[in-house]
C-alpha cells in the first residue's frame, strides 16, 4: 500500500512536471509563430544573440570532443572489424553511428552543459532579483520576452551543431583510418558518403531539433521555479542539468524506437 | 495605449474619483495569512503614504496592486477593473499605466541603465529611437543620473541603482506610481530630491503616488493621507496633521520610535556583550521605555 502511494505520487508529480514543459513550450510556440501575425514584435536581435550564445560560442569544445568521440569510435569499431577482416568497414561504422546516435546525443550534452545550465541560471536569477516581476509590471510577457528567442535559438542551432559535429566525428574516423587501416583521406571521405543514407543524416537532425526543445524547456522551467534566495539559483541549475539529459535520453529513446518501427515497413 | 480613461470630475471640491479600491483584502502564503483583511481607497492625484514595521506586509500589498501576487480573497478595483478576475489584454492595459520600483530595484542586470529605462518605451511605443533617447536622458536627469547612461546597474551604488529604477519607474510618464522605499539606503540630500520629485510629478501631472516609506519625515512631507500597517492590518488612517496628534498606542509608539519592550532583555545582553568586549557603549539609537 505504501509502496503504490508512492509510486502514485512520483508518477504524478513526473506528469505535472512534463505539464508544465509542455505549457512553456506551447506559448513560447504561440509567440514565436502565431502573436507574430497580430502586430506583436518578433525579437529577432534577441533569437540572434542568444544563437550566438548557444551555437556559435560552443564550437570550439564540440569540434574537440566529437572529434575525440570520432577516433574512439573507430578505435572500438575497428577492435572488433578486424578480428572479420572487416578493417575497411570502419568509415560506415563511425559515420553511422555518428550521424544517427552520437552526434545528436554529444551535441545535446555539451549544450545542456552549456546553454541549459545557463538558461535555468539567468532566469533563476532574474526571478530571485524580481527582474521576472519588473518584466510583467511593464506588461511583457516573460515567456514571450526570455523564453521563445531562446527557443528560436536552439531549434535553429541544434541541427547546425549537430551536423558539425557529424562532420568532426567522421574527421576523428579519418584520422585512424589514414594512420591505422591504410585508407586515403579522400577514400575515408568517399566511402563514408557511400555508406550514409540521407535517412541517417535527417533522423539524426530530426532528434537533435526535439532535443534543442527539450532543453530550452527544461532550463527556462527550472528557472522560473526557482524560489526566493540566491542558493536557490544552484539548486535550478543543477535540477536543469539532470532533468535534462534524463529526458534528452528518453526522448532518444523513444524517436529512435519510433524511427525503428517505421523504417523497417 | 488605447485604454479608457475614465472622465475626471469636473469641479474641484467634489469627492475626488477613486482610483483604486480595496475590500477586505486577504494573502496567505501557504497556511500562513499576512494580510488579514485590508480595507483602502486612493483618490486621484492622492500621494498615500504606507508606514509599517518589517514584516507587517507593506510590500506583499503592494505587490498585490499591481497584480504579482494573487489575494486569497477579497476584492481590488482600480478605476473600473476588478484586479482579481482582469483578462489578460485589461492587466497588460493598466500595466502600461503604472510605474513601479520595487524594493531592490529590481534593474535589469544584462542591460545599461539607458536600456533599462528605455525599455518599456520601446516596447510599447513607436518612438523614434532618438525621442526616446531624450526622453531616457530626462528621465535620468530628473533622478540625478545623467552621465551614466552606459553603466550596467552592477557598476552603480546602491543608491544609484535606487534613483535609476525610479527613473525607469517613469519611463511611461504613468498615471499610478508605486514605490517601495525609494529612499532607503540614500543619503539625505538625495532622499530629500526623491521627495521633491514626488511632490513635483503629484502637481505637474497629478500623478497617483504610492509610497512605502520608513522615513518618517519624508513621510510627513509628501503625504496627503497615511496608513500604519501592524502585522498584516491596517491599523491607523488619516491624513498626516490627524496622524501627528494621534493617541492611538501604536501610533505613537511608530512615531516617537519607543522600541518594542521585549527588546529590553536583547539590549542588556547587547550591553553586557559591548562591557566585556571593553566598548562599554550602548547600542545607538535605543531608547527603552
Ligand atoms: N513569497 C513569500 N512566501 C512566503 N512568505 C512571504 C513571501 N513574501 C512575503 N512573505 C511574508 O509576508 C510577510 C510580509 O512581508 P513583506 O515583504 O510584505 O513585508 P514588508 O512590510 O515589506 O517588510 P519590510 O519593511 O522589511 O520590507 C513577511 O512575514 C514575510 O515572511
Ligand atoms: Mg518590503
Amino acid at each position: 500500500m505504501e509502496l503504490t502511494v508512492r509510486i502514485g505520487r512520483a508518477t504524478l508529480a513526473g506528469l505535472a512536471y512534463l505539464g508544465g514543459l509542455a505549457r512553456l513550450g506551447l506559448r513560447a510556440a504561440y509567440y514565436a509563430f502565431v502573436a507574430p501575425f497580430r502586430g506583436k514584435p518578433m525579437r529577432f536581435q534577441r533569437a540572434v544573440h542568444q544563437s550566438m550564445a548557444v551555437g556559435v560560442e560552443a564550437l570550439p569544445i564540440l569540434s574537440l570532443i566529437s572529434f575525440f568521440i570520432g577516433v574512439i569510435l573507430a578505435l572500438q569499431g575497428a577492435y572488433e572489424l578486424r578480428k572479420f577482416g572487416a578493417l575497411n568497414y570502419v568509415s560506415s561504422a563511425v559515420a553511422i553511428s555518428m550521424t544517427r546516435e552520437l552526434g545528436p546525443l554529444i551535441t545535446a550534452i555539451v549544450v545542456i552543459g552549456r546553454s541549459g545550465s545557463a538558461f535555468a541560471a539567468e532566469i533563476g536569477t532574474m526571478k530571485v532579483t524580481e527582474e521576472i516581476d519588473a518584466l510583467e509590471t511593464m506588461a511583457l510577457d516573460p515567456v514571450q520576452f526570455l523564453v521563445m528567442p531562446k527557443f528560436l535559438a536552439m531549434a535553429l542551432m541544434l541541427p547546425c551543431l549537430t551536423t558539425w559535429a557529424d562532420s568532426m566525428g567522421v574527421f576523428g574516423g579519418a584520422l585512424f583510418g589514414v594512420a591505422g587501416a591504410g585508407f586515403t583521406f579522400r577514400g575515408y571521405l568517399l566511402s563514408t558518403f557511400d555508406a550514409l543514407q540521407l535517412r541517417d543524416i535527417t533522423t539524426g537532425l530530426i532528434k537533435s531539433i526535439v532535443f534543442g526543445g527539450t532543453i530550452t524547456a527544461v532550463g527556462c522551467y527550472e528557472g522560473f521555479r526557482t524560489g526566493a534566495g540566491p542558493e536557490q539559483v544552484g539548486r535550478s541549475t543543477t535540477s536543469a542539468v539532470v532533468a535534462s539529459i534524463f529526458l534528452v535520453i528518453a526522448v532518444d529513446l523513444v524517436f529512435t524506437a519510433m524511427f525503428y518501427v517505421l523504417g523497417r515497413g | 495605449m488605447n485604454e479608457q480613461i475614465p472622465p475626471r470630475n469636473a469641479a474641484p471640491g467634489l469627492e475626488p474619483e477613486t482610483v483604486i479600491s480595496v475590500r477586505d483584502l486577504r494573502v496567505q502564503f501557504g497556511d500562513r495569512e499576512v494580510l488579514h483583511g485590508i480595507d483602502l481607497d486612493v483618490g486621484r492625484g492622492e500621494t498615500l503614504v504606507i508606514l509599517g514595521g518589517s514584516g507587517s506586509g507593506k510590500s506583499t500589498l503592494l505587490r498585490v496592486l499591481v497584480g504579482l501576487q494573487e489575494p486569497s480573497g477579497g476584492h481590488i478595483h482600480i478605476r473600473d477593473v476588478d484586479l482579481c478576475r482582469a483578462t489578460p489584454a485589461e492587466l497588460a492595459a493598466y500595466r502600461k499605466t503604472l510605474g513601479i520600483s520595487f524594493q531592490g530595484g529590481a534593474l535589469f542586470n544584462s542591460m545599461t541603465v539607458a536600456e533599462n529605462v528605455a525599455l518599456p518605451l520601446r516596447e510599447h511605443t513607436s518612438l523614434e529611437e532618438s525621442t526616446i533617447q531624450i526622453m531616457v536622458r530626462l528621465k535620468l536627469e530628473e533622478v540625478g543620473l545623467a552621465g551614466f547612461e552606459d553603466y550596467f546597474p552592477s557598476q552603480l551604488s546602491g543608491g544609484m541603482r535606487k534613483r535609476a529604477a525610479v527613473a525607469r519607474a517613469l519611463a511611461m510618464d504613468p498615471e499610478i506610481l508605486f514605490f517601495d522605499e525609494p529612499s532607503a539606503g540614500l543619503d539625505p540630500i538625495i532622499a530629500a530630491g526623491i521627495d521633491q520629485l514626488i511632490l513635483r510629478l503629484k502637481e505637474a501631472f497629478h500623478m497617483t503616488v504610492i509610497v512605502v516609506t520608513h522615513e518618517l519625515a519624508s513621510a510627513f512631507l509628501i503625504a496627503d493621507r497615511m496608513v500604519l500597517i501592524e502585522k498584516g492590518n491596517i491599523i491607523a488612517s488619516g491624513p498626516p496633521a490627524e496622524f501627528q496628534a494621534s493617541t492611538h498606542p501604536r501610533v505613537r509608539q511608530f512615531l516617537d520610535r519607543v522600541a518594542e519592550p521585549e527588546i529590553e532583555d536583547e539590549l542588556d545582553y547587547l550591553q553586557l556583550l559591548t562591557e566585556t568586549l571593553g566598548a562599554g557603549r550602548r547600542p545607538r539609537g535605543s531608547k527603552v521605555r
